[in-house]
């Protein structure tokens, strides 16, 4: 049987008296699109930064395909990928360059790391401005730049903080697409504070508050949870109430 | 490693600042140097004789190099890139090597350039120049070093106002201008106590043929180089931990 893509049990954050991530667990299967909602401070992006191994958690294991996320290695770190909630590039770089750094830093050479580039930046449509310097963008192009740099590396587990925060309509369409096409190929984990994007899209959605995950199901089901109709409703239902959890 | 390595070359040379000050200012002050001494009867001071002078500004231009090298890492440090790096399988080895290596090629040409623009003024072109060249290496490093460091633990905002502190001291402290014996006293018990005038006058010995006298001075360069060294790759493993 093969490992779930993440297995969270207690994992807590606590930054002095306060707790970030508070006593967190969780799974989420391989190929499964999973999104984490929650109002600001409520604890997302510290679950990614401890489940890329970027911030030590204070309590609690944290697996990412059955391996300790503390304890992994190069192997390991080669699966994952993010996309941080900032725009993250070199800016003196051209889009290109930046998508073939990612690439080679994850261990392709230098062929391959061109051909990676071409196809993704096809498919996000980056390709009329592969020699542009990123720091000459705008903002919703360096944002897809910024995930195409996560996604190129072609990870099996890849965490997407706010994706399509910043971007226009268009955009954000083109990337949901994207998105799609990925599901199933790849695990993705992403945040967003758009609800109908994580109903659009995500196989399952967890609402963290204050540190804790307050429920957990499909968009129906956390609908049906709340006794609403909206998944807008469902999320101020369950980000206001007493821990409430829809099993898988 | 190459990767990243290549990246930091290319974000440094792509900043018209690296061409403005790192060749450009030293090129000027060897031109007006030059011209003053020739000027006046006699000539002003020993230091500024182009002999003298061409080495001292080529260990002056790596002053540069330290804040090309510490811009890099705290601006890198502000975004969230180096984030997206420190999930990376890149280690903590790759991106110490990836942040000193670029540097250490732009620190030589900007020696050479020294070198060549001052054989125009006068400066005799011999072999020694090769030898002097190989042992501004190690300065290098350790100006590479420093700015790592100061990259490491400031921001990108106080690193301006830390390096025009840094820069005077290594010029004023280091006998670029004048013989640091003719104030002498405390100010030359820091001179000696400071690595910056080991380095003008190591770089100055071996330029001139004097292989001999490059010593004690070498062990000084050395000494702080790899003091430098360790200090920055302290304060960037804590930096990655936080």
């Amino acid at each position: 049987m093969n490992s779930p893509a993440i297995e969270v049990r207690g994992l807590t954050k606590r930054y002095g008296a306060r707790a970030a991530v508070d006593g967190l667990s969780l799974t989420v299967e391989d190929g499964e699109l999973f999104a984490l909602l929650g109002l600001n401070g409520a604890g997302k992006t510290t679950t990614i930064k401890m489940l890329c191994g970027l911030t030590e958690p204070t309590d609690g294991a944290a697996l990412v395909y059955g391996q300790s996320v503390q304890d992994g290695g190069a192997e390991e770190r080669r699966m994952v990928n993010l996309s941080p909630q900032e725009s993250a590039f070199a800016g003196k770089l051209t889009v290109r360059e930046n998508l073939e750094l990612m690439a080679r830093v994850y261990g392709a050479d230098r062929a391959a790391a061109r051909d990676l580039a071409s196809d993704l930046m096809s498919r996000l449509s980056l390709t009329d401005r592969a020699g542009d310097q990123a720091r000459k963008l705008s903002g919703g192009l360096q944002r897809r730049l910024s995930i195409a740099m996560a996604l190129i590396t072609e990870p099996r587990l890849v965490f997407l903080d706010e994706p399509t925060l910043g971007l226009d309509i268009r955009a954000r369409r083109e990337l949901w697409n994207t998105l799609r096409e990925l599901k199933g190929k790849m695990t993705i984990v992403l945040t967003t504070h758009y609800l109908e994007e994580a109903e659009a899209l995500a196989d399952r959605i967890g609402i963290m508050h204050d540190g804790a995950l307050t429920a957990l199901g499909t968009a129906d089901e956390l609908k049906a949870l709340s006794r609403t109709d909206n998944i807008e409703d469902a999320f101020l239902a369950l980000t206001g109430a007493d821990e409430m959890e829809v099993e898988r | 490693m190459t990767a990243f390595a290549a990246r930091n070359f290319k974000e440094i040379v792509r900043d018209p600042l690296t061409l403005l000050f790192g060749a450009g200012l030293p090129v000027v002050l060897i031109l007006f140097i030059s011209l003053l001494q020739r000027s006046l009867p006699g000539g002003t001071n020993a230091a500024f004789e182009i002999g003298s002078f061409a080495p001292a500004m080529a260990v002056f231009s790596f002053s540069f190099v330290a804040l090309f090298s510490g811009l890099l890492v705290a601006g890198d440090r502000k975004s969230a890139f180096l984030m997206r790096l420190f999930a990376s399988p890149l280690t903590a080895r790759d991106f110490i090597f990836g942040y000193v290596l670029p540097v250490l090629p732009i620190a030589l040409a900007q020696a050479v350039i020294c070198f060549v623009f001052a054989a125009f003024m006068g400066l005799k072109v011999t072999g020694w120049l090769l030898f002097a060249l190989l042992l501004l290496i190690p300065t290098a490093l350790m100006y590479t070093f420093f700015g790592l460091l100061f990259g490491s633990l400031l921001s990108d905002k106080q690193l301006g106002g830390v390096f025009s502190i840094f820069v005077n001291v290594t010029t004023w402290f280091s006998g670029t201008w004048f013989d640091t014996g003719l104030i002498g006293g405390a100010f030359k018990t820091i001179c000696n106590l400071l690595p910056f005038s080991h380095a003008v006058e190591m770089a100055r010995a071996a330029a001139a043929g004097d292989p001999a006298g490059i010593f004690p001075h070498l062990w000084w360069v050395l000494g702080y180089a790899v003091a430098a060294g360790a200090a920055a790759v302290l304060a960037f493993r804590a930096k990655m931990k936080a």
